[in-house]
């Protein structure tokens, strides 16, 4: 045994291949990453059915809705986020190797942005049409939902750590991450609306980026330390 | 360059039972540590604890007379780790799977193609891994053991699913690992036979 070959990947290579690897397995399944887009699409499109055409109220309700219906579309996805890799025991796999376990875990989660909060991010302009939202509103909304995607991938992900190991753990799940998330909705809709009201809608986006940014910092620690603990 | 794996004094409760207390033993570059015990005694909850997995109700873990708790990532680079659960993915293919590892563990020089022929599994290099029986998966973990250069071989169990050639190919790369100055810790609820020297842990 030579000592000399033995060079641990570095950790850039790490995060990308996890990332990588989670990519391809929801390639392979595309079931997986299609529902929780499913039932944003049908939240969007059957509420305007419900509360019927009146042009005023939907212009009024519409950015809440979309983020709610993202909001709940995210959440419905996050419970697979670690589940399949503790069944199979690759998460063991990822617990005992030298790479240091926030750094793979932010992998995981930028393969679930990925897949689970971009497709949201460009679907909704097309279901934002059924509020009658002007082109320069649907640019903020984007905006919103991209940064308030990427702090619920990260947020959530702790929460999902947390009930990996409980089996039907989704119902803990979104009472872990509900008080985490719900600011992150209430930035975003309002915004949005504000937005609608050509009013200054600013404050919100820069709040929404700063949350983003505390939770890239603070979540993939975090989920780390619950891993290690849930797999106990 | 030898390397030391020692423990001091383990004690392990889970729930209201003691799985084992007190427990302690010293291995060395070469040696072979089997944990034995009857089904359901804690063989794996003592391999887990060791690997750091667990955390223990009392007692350290010494990788170079260093608590493995001090230097958890350096001990991780030097050790490779086979369960029950293979820790492959069904819908990836055995070179995907195995592809994936080379980013996360140090690997040998040694061509996978000579590995995979060794294994017998060559002809299986494009299938998706949920294709292959149980053995056979089996097989492709044990792959992964031999495609990473590391000293320390964590083995729970290695020989479940395994048919008879399997599982003497399994001692036999073990014995080899060994005589290049490797270690292996192994749970087995079987006789382990290997001509190496052997410490042997019982777990009541």
């Amino acid at each position: 045994m030579t000592e000399s070959n033995r060079e641990i990947p570095g950790i850039f290579e790490g995060l990308l291949a996890t990332a990588r690897r989670d990519l391809l397995l929801a390639w392979k399944r595309p079931g997986d990453v299609l529902n929780p887009l499913f039932f944003f699409a049908m939240v969007c499109t059957l509420f305007p059915l419900a509360v019927g055409p009146s042009q005023e109220q939907l212009e009024f309700s519409g950015p809440g809705v979309l983020w709610v219906a993202a909001l709940l579309a995210t959440l419905l996805s996050l419970n697979a986020l670690f589940l399949s890799d503790f069944e199979d025991g690759s998460l063991d796999q990822l617990l005992v190797s030298p790479q240091p376990l926030p750094v793979l875990v932010l992998g995981k989660v930028l393969a679930h942005w990925l897949t689970a909060g971009l497709p949201l991010v460009f679907v909704s302009p097309i279901l934002a049409l059924t509020y009658n939202m002007p082109v320069t509103v649907m640019g903020v909304m984007m905006l919103t939902l991209t940064l308030g995607t990427i702090s619920l991938s990260l947020l959530g992900s702790i929460g999902a750590a947390l009930t990996v190991g409980l089996h039907r753990g989704t119902a803990l799940l979104s009472l872990l991450i509900l008080p985490l998330a719900m600011p992150i909705m209430i930035l975003g809709a309002n915004a949005v609306s504000l937005a609608a009201h050509n009013d200054v809608y600013t404050t919100g986006i820069w709040a929404l980026g700063a949350y983003a940014i505390a939770s890239v910092s603070v979540a993939p620690y975090a989920t780390a330390a619950a891993l290690r603990i849930s797999n106990e | 360059m030898t390397h030391k794996l020692s423990a001091d004094n383990l004690t392990l409760i889970r729930g209201e039972r003691c799985l084992f207390q007190g427990l302690s033993f010293a291995l060395e570059s070469g040696g072979l540590l089997v944990l034995e015990g009857r089904n359901g005694s804690g063989k794996t909850s003592l391999i887990r604890a060791i690997a750091g997995m667990l955390s223990l109700e009392e007692g350290t873990v010494f990788w170079d007379d260093v608590p493995v708790e001090k230097q958890r990532q350096a001990f991780h680079g030097n050790l490779v780790w086979l369960a029950h659960r293979t820790g492959l993915k069904g819908d990836l293919t055995l070179v995907e799977n195995l592809g994936f590892e080379r980013a996360l563990r140090a690997h040998a020089s040694d061509d996978p193609e000579e590995v995979y022929e060794r294994l017998g599994i060559s002809r299986l290099k494009k299938l998706v891994l949920r294709s292959l029986s149980a053995g056979q998966q089996r097989r492709v973990a044990l792959a992964r053991m031999l495609l990473t250069d590391v000293p320390l071989w964590f083995m729970d169990e290695p020989f479940t699913n395994l048919d008879r050639e399997g599982r003497a190919l399994v001692l036999e790369l073990v014995e080899e690992h060994l005589a290049t100055g490797g270690m292996c810790v192994m749970a087995a609820h079987q006789d382990v036979e290997i001509n190496a020297p052997t410490t042997r842990v019982k777990i009541q």
